[in-house]
């Protein structure tokens, strides 16, 4: 099937170092291997399995937080009234019981993780620039580091007493 | 130009966009309740004073989207550890999807009175 006798008037014109007349003389210009690494690829490489398991929390942690996080909604917003009911002493009710304090440490910390390996993930997807992404990253990291300590060291010290 | 260069994936990439956007807007809202919860160890008079913002009729409609969201990212990401752990998850994929969008309007239908009960006995009530 030749070129000439079957090509449809719009279509990409064909250049004369197309398929067919390379040669020792004129060789096809060299494509790199996909991932082959080039003078652009990162200068460290990872000797570490860190993305399998964050991959791997991910879905770990998910599980767990289906059980966790539903179980807290239908006590919080659907039993009993909804969300009438919640105020301080509520709140003293359930952290009177380990169980509960227990559950929602549990919950803090997974879902933290969990919330902040996913933005991880949004920052390296989105932000292109290295100063934008170290920056989006520290600001995430500290956020993260100082809602679980505030929540565990919350849940740790509640004082149903005070004042 | 030939039509179709734009990558406009079908079930399975809507569901991922939307995983994203849920997820993002969960996280940020956990910031904010550590935060107000945080205030118990302030006064009880100050986490009630915030809490009271919780039970406004149009925070209590802000929370039916929050389940609505959380609802949606807990049962497509079941669907995520079905594609990714069982053989057949890719084959069943987009069936799977129908079944959380199934299962999500059952429930949300579910927990409408209950989630916004506050609001209909406060403003619709005697």
């Amino acid at each position: 099937m030749s070129a000439e006798t079957s090509t449809p008037s719009d279509a990409v014109e064909l250049t004369s170092t197309s398929a067919g007349t390379y040669s020792p003389d004129n060789p096809a210009p060299v494509i790199e291997p996909p991932r082959a690494r080039t003078s652009r690829s990162p200068k460290k490489v990872s000797r570490t399995n860190f993305e399998m398991w964050a991959w791997l929390f991910m879905r770990l942690s998910g599980i767990v937080l289906v059980v966790l996080v539903l179980g807290h909604l239908i006590i919080q917003l659907v039993l009993d009234g909804g969300v009438s009911k919640i105020g301080f002493a509520f709140v003293a009710g359930r952290w009177a019981s380990p169980f509960w304090q227990l559950w929602d440490l549990g919950m803090l910390w997974l879902a933290m993780l969990h919330g902040a390996n996913g933005l991880r993930t949004v920052i390296n997807d989105y932000a292109e620039r290295d100063t934008t992404r170290f920056w989006l990253k520290t600001l995430l990291y500290t956020a993260t580091v100082f809602t679980v300590f505030l929540g565990t060291l919350v849940i740790f010290t509640f004082d149903p007493n005070i004042q | 130009m030939p039509a179709g260069t734009l990558y406009r994936g079908r079930e399975g990439m809507w569901s991922w966009v939307a995983h994203r956007v849920t997820g993002v807007l969960i996280f940020f809202f956990l910031f904010v309740h550590v935060l107000d919860t945080a205030l118990v160890r302030v006064s009880p008079q100050d986490y009630d004073n915030v809490v009271a913002t919780y039970k406004n009729p149009v925070v209590n409609l802000l929370e039916y989207g929050l389940v609505a969201a959380i609802l949606f990212h807990a049962l497509n990401g079941l669907r995520v550890i079905a594609v990714d752990f069982w053989s057949k998850g890719p084959k069943y994929q987009r069936q799977m999807l129908w079944s959380v969008v199934g299962i999500w309007i059952v429930l949300m239908a579910g927990a409408f009175y209950p989630v916004l009960q506050h609001t209909l006995r406060t403003v619709f009530g005697s």
